[in-house]
């Protein structure tokens, strides 16, 4: 496999953290309380680290003068290839409540077999997120029974959450050329394997939550391809406005 | 939100051997969820190998009023007190 291959898919993993810590981190201050303002915070954090060794690592594949900061700060909404359902506005505690659990089911078994991956600096970075990804689970799993099967007004808010989220789950378990090529060598996760896992993980908890599991079969995807939703562009607008206003600052 | 949840007090274990200390205390539905704002608020910077929470309401304290009978007496029992001994350089966390 090429570096440039793998280049590639590391901008992927990369891009994916980077989104779903940033959008965490806009809860900053604006926690239902001061325990979760931190506990989310944190998470937010585990992410952003995240992003910055998968960003890191494209760099030094890159060579040249390229650093973590460029694929962060310099590229444009359509260099993205973030999932989709990362890039959704935070929307209410119980969306971003469903969206985390959902993605962190999903997560915990990638990195779990990226762990294993071929190539050994992806593996090393999968190790070390399994950690904090099992922490993240286990938080959000709570979240989701807590509200899910709390008062009528949380159970609804959930219920609505799951149902707007539901259509851009299908993204996790496509493959593209570039992934199918790299997950045969065992470089890349092959997400499909992890479909019927997730399924049933998922579907016990919210039948636990009481959650009905939306009946649907509509796939939104095209984060992969840099095809996004019109919320991905205003978020970097915010992320990214330091470096487009004060180019090459630092401090 | 916040108001209407239980205070618990927050203890950690800094390594093993030693005794928990109480390091602050914070505000969760439960026990559970407790444990997990712990971890968050107070271990970040890897300061613990073993939390405990306990609900704030559970806990008895003496009163500022009992300090006099219940620590003054002991002022004059010099005896009671490991004043003589020398602690060996070796030993840590006494």
């Amino acid at each position: 496999m090429s570096k440039a291959m793998i280049k590639q898919y590391a901008v992927r993993l990369g891009d994916d953290a980077l989104v779903q810590g940033h959008r965490l981190s806009q809860w900053c201050s604006k926690g239902p309380f001061l325990e979760e303002d931190l506990a989310l915070t944190n998470v937010s954090l585990d992410f952003i680290g995240r992003a910055r060794m998968f960003y890191s690592y494209a760099a030094q594949l890159e060579g040249g003068d390229v650093t973590e900061d460029w694929y962060a700060y310099q590229r444009d909404c359509r260099d993205f290839t973030n999932l989709l359902i990362h890039e959704l506005p935070t929307g209410d505690f119980a969306f971003t409540m469903a969206r985390q659990y959902l993605m962190d089911e999903f997560g915990l078994a990638f990195m779990q077999c990226l762990e294993s991956s071929s190539d050994e600096t992806l593996a090393a970075i999968a190790a070390k997120a399994v950690k904090e990804s099992r922490y993240h689970l286990r938080r959000s799993r709570e979240w989701m029974l807590r509200l899910g099967d709390g008062t009528e007004e949380s159970h609804n808010r959930l219920q609505t959450a799951v149902d707007d989220l539901w259509d851009y789950t299908a993204e996790l378990f496509e493959l593209d050329e570039l992934e199918q090529g790299l997950a045969n060598d065992g470089i890349a996760v092959d997400t499909i394997a992890l479909k019927s896992n997730w399924g049933m993980a998922v579907g016990a908890l919210l039948g636990e939550a009481a959650i009905d599991i939306p009946q649907t079969d509509r796939a939104i995807c095209g984060g992969r391809q840099g095809m996004h939703t019109e919320h991905l562009g205003h978020m970097l607008s915010d992320l990214q406005f330091m470096q487009r206003a004060y180019p090459g600052q630092e401090w | 939100m916040s108001e209407h949840m239980k205070l618990f007090e927050v203890f950690l274990r800094s390594k093993r051997g030693l005794d928990h200390k109480h390091v602050g205390s914070l505000r969760a539905e439960d026990p559970e969820q407790a444990l997990e704002y712990a971890r968050d608020i107070y271990t970040r910077r890897s300061e613990g190998v073993s939390i405990w929470v306990v609900h704030s309401a559970d806990i008895v304290a003496s009163q500022e009023d009992d300090c006099e009978s219940f620590y003054d007496p002991q002022d004059d029992k010099p005896y009671r007190h490991a004043m003589q001994y020398q602690l060996p350089e070796a030993v840590n966390n006494m």
